[in-house]
């Protein structure tokens, strides 16, 4: 498959010769022989992927490299041997498929899909697979429109072509949830469209109007403007402005303050006064402003939902959880089916490597789970017959047999998924700065304005109705109501760039000055899988004992088998080997008798010393697993197995707690274990909580949140990964989930950073502060300017066409200092970290 | 000047024709995906 070739690695190309395959920088294939050049640091299967890889190279794009590889890590919930025969199942046809004319149609997410020659590829599969008519992919959301005959071509086999060629499909499940985003999306556009419009034209209006003051325009022409601004404007506000109305409205009623109150206030103040002297027939009008302000202010917030929006559809990873089908054992086989069909009491088949598609009751088998998905344990945990299974979990040594007790939304993880779709539900919304600044600016403007006519119609009647347009023109909110958005904007837009998916705007504001932090631990602060943590006794025999792991699939020899590694060793020959399920191994290598297992298995066949089975004692009370390595019959040496701290943790840690974050751990994990990796990394005891349930970290999250008071500015971040974080993630002031756990987390967080680690949570928090100032010097700036401006026109020293020149250049002045600010760096550069010690 | 009194009217009608045709564009769903079509006709034999 081509996904499995792409998927390799690309090692450090010149040591790549002489052992195992050379792999071609470019493209990862094997190069063959008679094209490596021993002369050259890299090496290249084909003309093309050299000169493709030169042209790279030479625009310093290499990034793409490194990017193609994190994309790569984006894998469907594991499966082996997929037929994809439930695609053709009716329960699938009925639930994903419709039918147009002669046509099925139906929607597919594929994982994998990232450029443009993706799209080639797949838009060219029509001519791969007869009877297939249409395929349509939109490349940013990775979903292909599938249109066929059914009577020619059958889905199950459009669908095992996709996947051979390297793109995995599954259905796109939320089909009914993105039509309802895509339609809000459309009529925000629409709003923003109109809006515009209207803003622009009434500007006209007032333009002409503001010229007419020193030509004397015709009374009729003036009326006319007037009349035709005021049936513009109010259009406005009673269509694209409705939404602030409505939603101040809402927050009136449920006495929840919201910026929307002042907003509607300023626009309806001005609106209406401006209605009254229409009519009237003399006086100011305010058309211009208020159509301006509604356009202005819907732009910042289309600019703020559509970066929300791109990840919104990141959450079609959520589905990647549980396996789309099951194979139900009918009879005496086994058949594929869509997980919808599946019934309580049916018996399932898991196979080694597949991830479970219910909760459910061994029926049979012996294996081992990987349950980290649900509560963070790193270890696997072993199931027999009669233990009870939940979805989403990895099956990780042998075929099992489920009897099914709930599927989809009524299981555990679907429980979760329930929680943390409430959490984000219950969240309530920060008051934005800006918004803030930019409402009570409107207001005040909009009141000296009528202070600046009331002053003037007494000092002097013939100028006061200059002097107060001159004022409204000059402190036109533009550069308030843009500036800050378009700051925001480029900043996460920078951020993303750099692998830090920011969700919202409040964000930043949010993350700019310290507060409390509460760390996950699997995933987060540790790599999250086994890894040897410590080596006790002979060194001689590492050779041997990865030579004898290599043999085993246990995740424990895994481990043990990467970690000891030595690739300048030479290869031993083995004999025979008999390994015993839970215990250890039992081989002859190098013509040794070798022993590796757990204490109980290595002393019933061999001499364990009273030194190493005390340090085994002590490792395992720690909460690392020890496993003991006999050679001969006696025991020469004690590995630890434990989730290994990651390398960057300890100095990011310190970073965090100078800048006066308050810092915590909380895991579903042992406390034992928990306390031991906190302590390496400097945690008091006090603040490492271990054992906690989903549920748990939840409502600690919930009871540390309202323990801080919202004036200080101090807010609750929670850094996790995995599906047991979510609902806390969901639930936090700002939910930051890191690359390497479940996707499910991507639905929850607020900002999602794809490397895997904490290491970029450092840069996150200064790109945030950078941001944040870049916000307060434009807002600085514009009140500053517009105080100086308003005074003189208070002062009567402006007058409107003037100013009508002058306003523009503080909203240009603005958007050149948001565009030239440094918030997130555009290079890419590493934050200086030195690696911290292994336990 | 009374031509003013037709023109600017006018105008007014051009510019409500070109957000009616912009909010027919959006509602048929032709800014749903903006960013696959300018890879698409890169590819167009």
């Amino acid at each position: 498959m081509v996904a499995d070739a792409t998927r390799v690695q690309a090692p450090a190309p010149a040591r790549g010769l002489g052992r195992g395959p050379v792999l071609c920088r470019h493209c990862n294939l094997v190069v063959p022989p008679g094209l490596i050049n021993s002369s050259r640091a890299d090496q290249f299967c084909c003309h093309g992927c050299q000169t493709a890889y030169s042209i790279i190279h030479t625009c310093r794009l290499e990034r793409y490299y490194e990017l193609r590889q994190q994309l790569d890590d984006r894998a469907p919930a594991p499966g082996t041997d997929r037929t994809y025969n439930d695609f053709d199942d009716d329960t699938f046809r009925r639930l994903h498929t419709r039918q147009i004319g002669p046509l099925i149609r139906c929607e597919l997410f594929l994982h994998g899909v990232h450029c443009s020659a993706c799209l080639w590829l797949i838009e060219r599969l029509p001519r791969m697979v007869k009877g297939l008519v249409e395929a349509r992919l939109d490349l940013r959301r990775g979903i292909v429109d599938l249109a066929w005959d059914d009577r020619v071509v059958r889905l199950s086999q459009i669908v095992r072509t996709l996947a051979s060629i390297g793109y995995p499909p599954q259905p796109a499940r939320d089909r009914k949830s993105r039509a309802h985003r895509v339609a809000e999306d459309r009529r925000q556009l629409v709003r923003l469209a109109a809006a515009g419009a209207i803003a622009a034209n009434v500007m006209l209006f007032a333009l002409a109007l503001y010229a007419g003051i020193f030509d004397a325009m015709e009374p009729a022409h003036r009326t006319m403007f007037r009349w035709l601004s005021m049936v513009l404007t109010v259009l406005s506000l009673a269509w694209p402005g409705a939404v602030f109305f409505k939603s101040s409205w809402v927050a009136i009623r449920t006495r929840t303050p919201h910026i929307d109150v002042p907003i509607a206030f300023a626009l309806a103040a001005g609106g209406l006064w401006s209605v009254f002297t229409t009519i009237k027939g003399s006086g100011e009008i305010y058309f211009d402003t208020v159509s301006v302000l509604v356009f202005a202010l819907l732009a910042g917030r289309f600019f703020q939902s559509r970066q929300q929006r791109a990840s919104a559809d990141d959450v079609e990873l959520l589905f990647s959880l549980t396996p789309s089908s099951a194979r139900r054992v009918e009879g005496d086989a086994t058949r594929d089916v869509p997980i919808e069909s599946l019934q309580p009491g049916d018996l399932v088949q898991v196979l080694a490597g597949d991830s479970l598609p219910c909760d459910g009751e061994v029926d049979s088998g012996d294996s081992l789970i990987d349950e980290s998905l649900l509560s963070g344990e790193s270890r696997p945990v072993r199931v027999t017959p009669g233990d009870r299974v939940a979805a989403g979990t990895l099956n990780m040594s042998a075929e099992l047999f489920v009897r099914v007790q709930t599927v989809g939304e009524a299981t555990r993880v679907g429980q979760l998924m329930r929680l943390v779709a409430d959490g984000a539900q219950r969240k309530a919304p920060i008051v934005r700065f800006a918004d803030v600044v930019g409402a009570w600016f409107t207001l005040g403007m909009l009141a000296l304005a009528e202070f600046t006519f009331g002053l003037w119609l007494w000092l002097e009647p013939r100028h006061a109705v200059d002097h107060a347009v001159a004022l409204l023109v000059v402190t036109c909110p533009c550069a308030l109501g843009l500036a800050t958005p378009i700051v925001i904007t480029i900043a996460t837009g920078r951020a993303a760039r750099r692998g830090m998916l920011i969700k919202g705007g409040d964000v930043i504001q949010c993350l700019s000055t310290p507060g409390v932090m509460i760390l996950d631990k699997t995933g987060t602060l540790t790599t999250g899988g086994l890894a040897l943590v410590a080596w006790h006794g002979d060194d001689s025999v590492r050779a041997l004992v990865h030579a004898v792991e290599s043999t085993s699939s246990h995740p424990v020899a895994k481990a043990l088998a990467r970690d000891l590694s030595d690739p300048s060793a030479t290869p031993l020959c083995l004999a025979r080997t008999n390994q015993v399920l839970g215990c250890g191994i039992e081989a002859v290598a190098a013509g040794r008798r070798v022993v590796i297992g757990s204490l109980s298995f290595v002393s019933a066949l061999a001499r364990v010393t009273l030194e190493h089975a005390d340090l085994a004692r002590r490792w395992a009370a720690e909460g690392i697993t020890p496993i003991l390595v006999a050679v001969d019959g006696v025991s020469v040496a004690l590995a630890a197995l434990g989730d290994g701290i990651r390398p960057e943790a300890r100095a990011t840690l310190d970073e965090l707690r100078r800048r006066g974050w308050q810092l915590r751990i909380a895991s579903g994990d042992h406390q034992d274990v928990v306390t031991r990796v906190g302590s390496a990394l400097g945690f008091t005891l006090e603040d490492c909580l271990g054992g906690l349930s989903p549920e748990a970290k939840l409502a600690l999250v919930e009871r540390t949140k309202a323990s801080l008071d919202p004036r200080s500015g101090r807010r609750l971040v929670m850094v996790g990964d995995g599906v047991n974080d979510a609902a806390a993630l969901a639930a936090a002031d700002v939910g930051i989930a890191v690359h390497g756990g479940a996707e499910a987390s991507l639905a929850a967080c607020d900002v999602y950073l794809s490397r895997p680690g904490i290491g970029s949570v450092l840069e996150l928090l200064d790109g945030c502060a950078r941001s944040m100032n870049v916000i307060r010097r434009n807002l600085w700036i514009s009140l500053f300017y517009n105080t100086i401006a308003a005074g003189i026109a208070v002062a009567g020293l402006l007058n409107p066409l003037i100013a009508a020149i002058v306003m523009p250049i503080s909203s240009l002045s603005a958007l050149a200092v948001s565009l030239k600010s440094r918030t997130f760096a555009d290079q890419r550069s590493q934050p200086v970290l030195h690696p911290g010690s292994r336990p | 000047m009374s031509v003013l009194f037709i023109v600017v009217p006018l105008a007014v009608l051009l510019a409500a024709g070109g957000v009616l045709a912009f909010a027919w564009a959006a509602r048929t769903g032709q800014f749903d995906d903006v960013d696959t079509p300018a890879e698409r006709m890169l590819h167009d034999e």
